[in-house]
C-alpha cells in the first residue's frame, strides 16, 4: 500500500516535471540566459509555498499521515563542499539540461540518449565516493 | 479542458512541486532525488569497495519507487497530456541557440542535436552527455543534494548550506552557458 503511494507521488512528480517544462533543456538554457521568468517563477513559487509548509509543520508540530513526527535533516555546516559541489553540479546541469529528477522523467518521454546522462551521473556519484576523503568538505 | 494539453504556467507548476514535497513529508519522507544515484551505486556493488556506499539500500527503496513513478509520469505526460511538444522559449533565446547551431530551438521539447537517437552517431554528442552526467552526479553528491534536496527542501527549511549550494548551482550554470558553450558549440 505504501509503495503505491510512493508510486503515485512519483507519477505526479514526473507529470509535473514534464508539463512544467522544467525537464526541457531549452528552459534551463533560457533560465541561465535570464531571458524568461518561467523557471524563476516555478522555483520561486515552489519555494514560497515550501517555506510556508515547512515552517508550519515545525511551528504547529504537524504529524505525518501515520501520526509520526515529521523529521527534517539539517545540513552539516560547511562552505566549501556546498560551493564547490554546487558549481560542479551547475556546470553539468546547464550542459545536459537535466537534474536528477527530470533525467528519469525523460526516459518516459522516450529520449534514449538521456540514458548516457544517467549512466554518467551514476559514474560521477561513484567517483565522488572514491575521492571523498581527498576533497575539502 | 484545453489546459490539460497545454504546458503548465509557472504558477501551476511551482505550487505542484511544493505539493509533492508536502506529500512526501506527510508520508514521513524527504524530497531529494539525487540520493537515488547513490542507492544505484550501492545496488551495483560499489559498497564492496567504497565505504561511502555501505548502507542499507532497502531503506531507500521508497525513493526508487518515486523515480519509477517519475519515469511513468514522463510517459503519461508526453503520450496523453500534450498535443504540441515544442517548448515556447522566448524569441531572443531561440536566436541565441540558432547562432550556436541548435536549429531545433522553439520547435521541440529537447534539442534534437543532442537528444535524438541519431545524435548518438556523433562521438562529440556522446562525450557531452556523458561528461555532463558525470558533473551532475559528482557535484550533487559533493554538495549533498540537487535541485530538489537543496533548492526546494533545503531552502524551505531555511538551511544556509542549501543557499550556498544553490548559489554554486547558478555560478556553475552561468559559467557553462556564457563561457563554455561558445567554445564547445
Amino acid at each position: 500500500m505504501r509503495s503505491l503511494i510512493y508510486l503515485f507521488i512519483g507519477i505526479l512528480f514526473g507529470i509535473t516535471m514534464f508539463k512544467s517544462e522544467a525537464a526541457s533543456w531549452f528552459r534551463i538554457y533560457e533560465m541561465f540566459k535570464f531571458e524568461s521568468f518561467h523557471m524563476y517563477g516555478i522555483i520561486g513559487s515552489a519555494l514560497v509555498i515550501g517555506i510556508i509548509i515547512t515552517q508550519s509543520i515545525k511551528k504547529f508540530n504537524i504529524k505525518s499521515f501515520y501520526g509520526e513526527k515529521i523529521k527534517f535533516n539539517p545540513k552539516a555546516k560547511s562552505f566549501s563542499r556546498y560551493m564547490f559541489g554546487g558549481i560542479i553540479f551547475g556546470l553539468g546541469w546547464a550542459l545536459v539540461g537535466a537534474c536528477p529528477g527530470p533525467m528519469f522523467t525523460l526516459i518516459g518521454v522516450g529520449y534514449l540518449p538521456i540514458l548516457i546522462v544517467i549512466a554518467g551521473s551514476i559514474v560521477g556519484t561513484l567517483l565522488y565516493g572514491l575521492l571523498k576523503d581527498k576533497l575539502p568538505h | 479542458m484545453n489546459w490539460i494539453y497545454t504546458p503548465w504556467p509557472w504558477y501551476v507548476s511551482g505550487p505542484m512541486i511544493a505539493f509533492i514535497m508536502f506529500l512526501l513529508l506527510m508520508v514521513g519522507k524527504n524530497f531529494g532525488m539525487s540520493a537515488n544515484l547513490r542507492t544505484m551505486c550501492t545496488i551495483c556493488g560499489a559498497d564492496k569497495k567504497v565505504d561511502f556506499f555501505k548502507f542499507d539500500w532497502k531503506s531507500q527503496k521508497w525513493n526508487l519507487i518515486v523515480v519509477l513513478g517519475a519515469v511513468i509520469g514522463g510517459y503519461i505526460g508526453s503520450h496523453f497530456l500534450i498535443t504540441d511538444m515544442a517548448v515556447a522559449i522566448t524569441p531572443a533565446t531561440v536566436n541565441d541557440l540558432n547562432e550556436l547551431g541548435f536549429n531545433s530551438a522553439g520547435a521541440s521539447y529537447l534539442p534534437t542535436e543532442l537528444f535524438e537517437t541519431n545524435s548518438l552517431l556523433s562521438l562529440k554528442t556522446i562525450l557531452i552527455l556523458a561528461i555532463g552526467g558525470v558533473l551532475v552526479g559528482f557535484g550533487t553528491r559533493y554538495a549533498g543534494g540537487c535541485t530538489s534536496g537543496h533548492a526546494i527542501s533545503g531552502l524551505s527549511d531555511l538551511q544556509l548550506p542549501s543557499l550556498i549550494a544553490v548559489i554554486g548551482f547558478f555560478i556553475g550554470g552561468l559559467v557553462m552557458i556564457h563561457f563554455i558553450f561558445p567554445l564547445i558549440f
